[in-house]
């Protein structure tokens, strides 16, 4: 814990002297990427002892402010979010350290580390923290500090509204939060998380409201449905460490707040796996839906975050499903998936985002349409984001594959061994997770086939160059990590048995069997990829190579705007498989007439929810406000007349209301 | 020591209407000046015993309010030459009907509230409310940024005044107190370097509704 306590002191202090040195480009960069480098190394490695020896330790301070205390402790839990909150920050912050190299010139980049650092210190205390009041310090420190984060090119209007909505829909979370733990507080009589796990006394009543609100409240962060709508937007918005960093870890927070609440509630409810099976069920198909369509780079991998979020509450929920009605395999193969898919996933969208911040570094755009045959030009980014696609995709020997393959085999053990409505319920799921694989398939293929292949759509990507070593270093890093914990799933399953075994007090070792087969069948499937891909070089090497356009097709005179485009590569499922409101808008003019003539299509990529009922809902209420805009009269002697006035009426209603109400 | 609370509190209250009644911008900074230093030997005396740490909160207080933000002030007044008189928005007579008002209401209304045994009949609630209305009543009636300044520390004073009824409970009150004067210290400072007469070429807050919207 010493040590953990340590790795914190480290972030806050490096990010205190970036500002000190603001002056001194080089040396902010330093301070800053290293001092998050050294503090996450140094924090590793007591969350990893944690994780693997399931050892309990905690640290408690008193805190002047009422209710609140200094009560921190790392278990296996905490440890099993802190390793990938503090390995993509070591990642991330190396990568930063290049990807703002060319905003240095323009910008002081000294508060983006200094937010930097502390956001990464947050993060680590909302896992550890064990007193309500300390959680909501470093869940707000978190919350504001991603905001920052996020605007950091504030002088782009876009940027400024991402902010915005980021702000609000975190904001309209926390106050969920305050009044979760107020109403647990309330029942334990202390803000101590360890009183609360005491109140299994609570009443199913009381569990129920407790667990909604920590649905709405933890969901706002980790992007549930109809809560999502501001991940797409403040993910294209923040610089691409920053999406990676927020797409994958601090939105596993969310996921970790409602685990934690899990363990004050004692033995889950009915209703609860259920719910959560819905919940995921409905944003993994608008997620990867919503996807498909896009035109932005990061905006599809945002919405490609709210389905993988999608998977993982539903892969909780099955395990729920099946602890409730008493079905252990069910309910270990459930929870496993959905743990191993949240490692699995921070890798993956971690590398996706960081490559795409590489495409847009070297290619000046991050619109699908502007870019194009970036394989050639940038071969070490391209190679990495083909493997960061596919495992997402859960194509079999990455990852991705293996956590999918859990849920999987959890929802069709379900199917089998559960009885009634149940049954039809699961394997209808099973449905919807197999169109969400499908779906996932075609929006990676689209989204590197469309970047990657083919030719550059304009004369930026056509030009484009590699990114540096320290940009491209953690790429390959992460890449090989999606490798290998597509090879070893085995030892992940064991390293992760002490949290799963901490929250619902059920071993892991009954998923063992179904993966070591796995593994072999991904060693083997590496092996003759290796074998294909040495036997091609060396055919290669052999064989005169004539270089020429990439879908020449003999043409006299072919140009890059031939090619399919990202919205035509999606046309089919879009116009054939979606529901209309799912669709973008789009306004075409068909050319008529024998001879060329002007011919237009446009369209917007709105989030449907947004469109048809939060843009509306605020635009009537900013209406209806705006006649109360004759308060605001400019003049600080009126505003504090109304602070008076205020009080002068509570004064009165408090003195006089035994006379008045008799 | 406890009796000697309700005689500074008094005190508290008359130096109140003479910040009110006051036409001399000079005048009203001694009275507030005069407040701090009562306040922050009220803070001893509500300790009701000589420890390190009241004597050390005392001393902070004293210093801040009783010395530092006062001559902080003075300072402003000399540097940005503001004129000497106070610029109510009502008459003085007024101001100090007003202030009487407040005064008896707050009395009226500590009688209600659910107040801890050893407090009831003390001045501490009384004095606290209506030095928190005369902060109030200066800041919405006078017109100059110094004279709002001096209302926030009326102001703060009133609910300075409020913690010592949690002094034993939580110091950390009293505490954040302190660090309030610590804002009001540089609020003023803000004044000398002073935004207001630079850029709007007057140091009257009624100017500033000109950024409205």
């Amino acid at each position: 814990m010493t040590i953990l306590l340590i790795a914190v002191a480290i972030l806050i202090g490096s990010g205190v002297a970036t500002l000190v040195v603001c002056g001194n480009t080089r040396l902010t960069t330093l301070f800053g990427a290293g001092g998050i480098l050294i503090g996450s190394v140094v924090g590793l490695m007591p969350s990893v002892a944690s994780l693997l020896d399931g050892k309990v330790e905690s640290f408690e301070f008193p805190w002047r402010i009422p209710g609140g205390s200094l009560h921190v402790q790392i278990d296996p839990l905490s440890a099993f979010f802190l390793i990938p909150v503090l390995a993509l920050s070591a990642l991330a912050a190396v990568y930063g350290s290049d990807y703002l190299r060319s905003y240095s010139s323009t910008k002081r980049i000294a508060p983006h580390w200094f937010f930097l650092s502390i956001f990464v210190a947050s993060m680590v205390l909302v896992v550890v923290a064990r007193n309500a009041v300390l959680f909501l310090v470093a869940w707000e420190v978190m919350s504001i500090c991603a905001f920052f984060l996020v605007t950091f090119e504030h002088e782009k209007r876009e940027v400024r509204v991402a902010g915005w909505i980021y702000l609000v829909a975190t904001h309209l979370g926390a106050a969920f939060l305050l009044a979760m733990f107020l109403l647990l507080g309330r029942h334990a009589n202390s803000l101590d998380f360890d009183l609360f796990g005491v109140a299994g006394s609570l009443s199913p009543a009381v569990c129920g409201i407790v667990f909604v609100l920590a649905l709405i409240g933890f969901g706002a962060k980790a992007g549930f449905v109809p809560m999502h709508v501001w991940l797409p937007e403040a993910h294209p918005a923040a610089p691409s460490h920053v999406s990676a960093l927020m797409s994958g870890v601090m939105i596993k927070i969310g996921i970790y707040g409602i685990l934690r609440t899990m363990t004050f509630l004692g033995h889950p409810a009915q209703w609860w796996g259920p719910t959560l099976v819905a919940i995921g069920l409905t944003g993994g198909l608008l997620g990867i839906s919503l996807a498909l369509v896009q035109r932005d780079l990061k905006r599809a991998l945002a919405y490609s975050s709210i389905e993988n979020i999608g998977l993982i509450t539903l892969a909780l929920g099955v395990g729920l499903w099946g602890i409730t009605s008493g079905h252990t395999i069910v309910a270990v193969l459930g929870l496993t998936g959905g743990m191993l898919h949240i490692w699995n996933h921070s890798l993956m969208k971690g590398l996706m985002f960081l490559c795409s911040g590489s495409v847009l570094h070297g290619a000046g755009s991050k619109n699908l349409e502007r870019l194009g045959g970036l394989l050639k030009r940038m071969p070490r980014t391209g190679v990495t984001m083909v493997v960061g696609a596919l495992a997402i995709a859960a194509v079999p020997p990455l990852n991705g594959f293996v956590s999918e393959w859990l849920i999987y085999m959890a929802m069709l053990h379900g199917g089998l061994e559960f009885t009634g409505v149940n049954r039809i319920v699961l394997l209808f799921a099973v449905g919807g997770l197999a169109l969400i694989g499908g779906l996932a398939l075609i929006c990676f293929v689209r989204l590197i086939g469309i970047t990657l292949l083919g030719e550059g759509r304009c004369d930026q990507a056509r030009h484009a160059h590699e990114s540096a070593g320290w940009m491209t270093a953690p790429l390959v890093i992460l890449a090989l990590l999606c490798v290998a914990f597509a090879v070893v799933p085995g030892i992940l399953v064991a390293a992760i048995s002490n949290p799963i075994h901490q929250v619902f007090g059920l071993s892991t070792d009954m998923a063992l069997p179904s993966l070591t087969t796995l593994g072999t069948l991904n060693i083997v499937v590496w092996i003759s990829i290796g074998a294909v891909a040495l036997l091609l070089l060396i055919m290669q090497k052999r064989s005169k190579l004539v270089a020429g356009s990439t879908w020449g097709c003999g043409y006299i005179a072919p140009t890059p705007r031939m090619q399919y485009t990202g919205q035509s590569f999606s046309e089919f499922v879009v116009s054939r498989l979606f529901p209309r409101s799912l669709r973008p808008k789009t306004s075409v003019t068909i050319p008529q007439g024998l001879f060329p003539v002007e011919a237009s299509l446009s369209a917007e990529y709105n989030d449907p929810l947004s469109r048809s009922i939060y843009r509306p809902f605020f635009d009537r209420w900013a209406g209806r406000l705006a006649q109360l805009r004759w308060v605001q009269q400019g003049k600080i002697h009126y505003y504090l007349l109304y602070f008076v006035v205020v009080l002068l009426l509570a004064f009165f209603w408090l003195t006089f209301r035994k006379w008045v109400l008799s | 020591m406890y009796q000697l609370i309700d005689p500074i509190l008094v005190a508290v209250l008359l130096l109140n209407f003479a910040a009110l009644g006051a036409s001399q911008l000079r005048t009203v900074i001694h009275a507030i000046a005069l407040q701090g230093v009562l306040l922050g030997v009220l803070v001893v005396v509500a300790h009701n015993e000589f420890t390190i740490w009241a004597v050390l909160m005392a001393c902070a207080a004293i210093t801040l309010k009783g010395i530092f933000i006062p001559r902080l002030l003075f300072h402003a007044i000399r540097e940005v030459s503001i004129r000497r008189e106070v610029e109510p928005i009502i008459g003085f007579i007024a101001s100090l009907l007003l202030g009487g008002l407040g005064t008896a209401l707050a009395v009226l209304f500590s009688n209600t509230l659910p107040i801890a045994q050893e407090h009831v009949g003390s001045l501490i609630v009384p004095a606290a409310l209506s030095t928190t209305l005369t902060g109030f009543l200066i800041l919405t009636t006078r017109v100059k940024a110094i004279t709002q300044v001096v209302g926030y520390l009326v102001l703060e004073n009133g609910i300075f005044i409020f913690g010592m009824l949690l002094v034993e409970a939580m110091p950390f009150l009293v505490e954040i107190g302190v660090l309030l004067d610590l804002f009001v210290a540089i609020f003023v400072m803000g004044i000398i370097i002073n935004r207001i007469s630079r850029e709007f070429s007057t140091v009257s807050t009624r100017n500033l509704s000109s950024l409205k919207e």
